[in-house]
């Protein structure tokens, strides 16, 4: 043993470490605990994987609750604001005034169908205000510490932005992963853009566990995005196509992965999903 | 007193065009729509902000004779989520949902079987939305579909602005009871003038602001 490690050993740290920098004697602290194979195959990453015990929070117009392609949610509320734009979180009782949310619901629900969903209504009746609302809604599902929050949204006001970027990184930091849809449109909107969350745009092909990292950012993901068979309010089915469905294709996969490494920080499943993807590892 | 903003908006509704000019443009651009995506029809809805109504401006294709002007609460319908979302939706299988089916029989007895709906977006305004109403069955969906979408909205949301300007700058002459009128008209006489009348009508209005303020 080295004289480094006896002092270790003799001399225990007590207290945080000091801001910014890692003495070494806190080296162990600071231990990851996932072994890494030589070769991130999809087998390793969610082989067998169900998303049972992985909390996905969608936020969006709400959730039909027991829809046939969606189940039963472990929670559900719906944020607004009130005159002085203070948010307001109540239970929800309205469900899916439109249907996108449940829609988003119903394919993380096919792809890990042990996970537990959450819906936070941030859109529904009365749509106007909706960049302070989602704002508070983000804000609520970060707090609540999901393990993923799946926004097929976004807003294209910029005083939104820069309070975005901050709870976008604080998420990440915290291991609460935002998969998020880039826009359609050659337009600025956020979050999508930040580098802290995941990005997602849309492939044509028919397999929903084919996704394709991006080189190019600032998207860094395409999902299954066009003609996509969803879950609508009423029970019921719609074809649907855009970013916003491509985007819960990437957050229930990232629910397969975090369901069989929980220990996983953001940055890891990151690399994870990219080790895995379609262009990079193809489908072993 | 007039204001000096309102004396723009007159000087501006005479130079840049009509209302009908702008809802011509739309027109166009519904028609163009239509046309290349082989739907059986397109319309543009603009956001009146002081009612919080979507009203039909152009269509293209079914409906085209009696649903101009035709308003309806902008936080319903497809229309109101892409709008508030300020991103594109686009379904199959409308008909599956009763409640589309229920919002477009009454709004325009016609029930589409698939829909495009494109947000309009100006700088960080939603101004309106895009429709286009059943592409052909047998077409697949393709991202370049949407693509080119987002160039007709882009196009789309330009005209609309100006048509919201021109909507503005009218209102602004109705409410000064004629008096702005005169001075739309002296701006639509000028710039329509060859170069040296132009030249000549300018002087000549500069020697009677002169006068009048004298």
């Amino acid at each position: 043993m080295t004289e480094d490690v006896l002092l270790h050993e003799a001399q225990p740290r007590s207290g945080p470490l000091p801001a910014w920098s890692l003495p070494r004697d806190a080296e162990d602290e600071i231990a990851l605990p996932t072994e890494w194979p030589e070769r991130v195959t999809r087998e390793w990453a969610w082989g067998g994987a169900t998303g049972k015990g992985v909390s996905v929070c969608i936020l969006d117009s709400g959730v039909e609750d027991g829809h046939p392609l969606v189940g039963e949610l472990q929670g559900a509320v719906s944020v607004s604001i009130d005159e002085d734009e203070n948010p307001i979180v109540e239970e929800e009782t309205a469900g899916d005034s439109c249907g996108h949310g449940t829609a988003c619901a119903g394919i993380v629900r096919a792809i890990a169908p042990e996970c537990d969903l959450y819906s936070v209504r941030v859109l529904g009746a009365g749509f106007t205000g909706s960049g302070s609302v989602l704002l508070a809604g983000l804000r609520y599902a970060v707090e609540q510490g999901y393990d993923l929050i799946n926004m097929s949204l976004s807003t294209t006001k910029k005083q939104f932005a820069t309070l975005l970027h901050d709870i976008a990184d604080n998420a990440y930091f915290r291991r609460s992963m935002l998969v998020a849809a880039a826009h359609n449109m050659p337009v600025e909107s956020y979050p999508w853009k930040f580098s802290s969350v995941i990005s997602v745009g849309s492939h044509e092909q028919d397999d929903p566990m084919a996704f394709f990292y991006n080189p190019n950012p600032p998207v860094e993901f395409f999902g299954r995005g066009v003609g996509v068979e969803v879950a609508w309010p009423g029970g019921s089915k719609i074809k649907a196509s855009g970013n916003s469905f491509a985007t819960p294709h990437i957050a229930g996969i990232s629910a397969l992965i975090l369901s069989k490494h929980p220990e996983l920080i953001s940055f890891q499943l990151k690399s994870v999903l990219f080790l895995t993807a379609t262009n990079v590892a193809g489908s072993e | 007193m007039t204001s000096e903003s309102e004396l723009r908006a007159a000087v501006a509704a005479g130079v840049v065009g009509s209302r009908e000019s702008f809802r011509g443009l739309l027109a166009a651009i519904t028609e163009v729509a239509r046309g290349i995506f082989g739907a059986t029809a397109s319309s543009i809805l603009l956001l009146d902000e002081e009612t919080n109504e979507l009203v039909f401006e152009a269509i293209a294709g079914y409906g085209e004779d009696e649903l101009i002007g035709l308003r309806f609460p902008s936080d319903t319908g497809i229309a109101g989520w892409v709008l508030s979302t300020r991103t594109p939706l686009i379904l199959d299988d409308v008909q599956n949902d009763p409640r589309f089916a229920k919002d477009f029989a009454a709004g325009t007895g016609y029930v589409p079987q698939g829909l495009m709906a494109v947000p309009l977006l100006y700088d960080e305004r939603a101004l309106g939305v895009l429709e286009v109403l059943d592409r052909p069955a047998q077409s697949t969906f393709s991202l370049q579909e949407m693509e080119l979408l987002g160039l007709f909205a882009n196009q789309s949301a330009i005209a609309l602005d100006l048509l919201s300007r021109a909507n503005q700058a009218e209102a602004v002459l109705e409410s000064g009871e004629g008096e702005l009128a005169v001075v739309a008209r002296l701006a639509a006489t000028v710039t329509g003038l060859e170069d040296d009348q132009r030249e000549a009508g300018l002087r000549l209005l500069g020697d009677l602001a002169d006068t009048l303020g004298r």
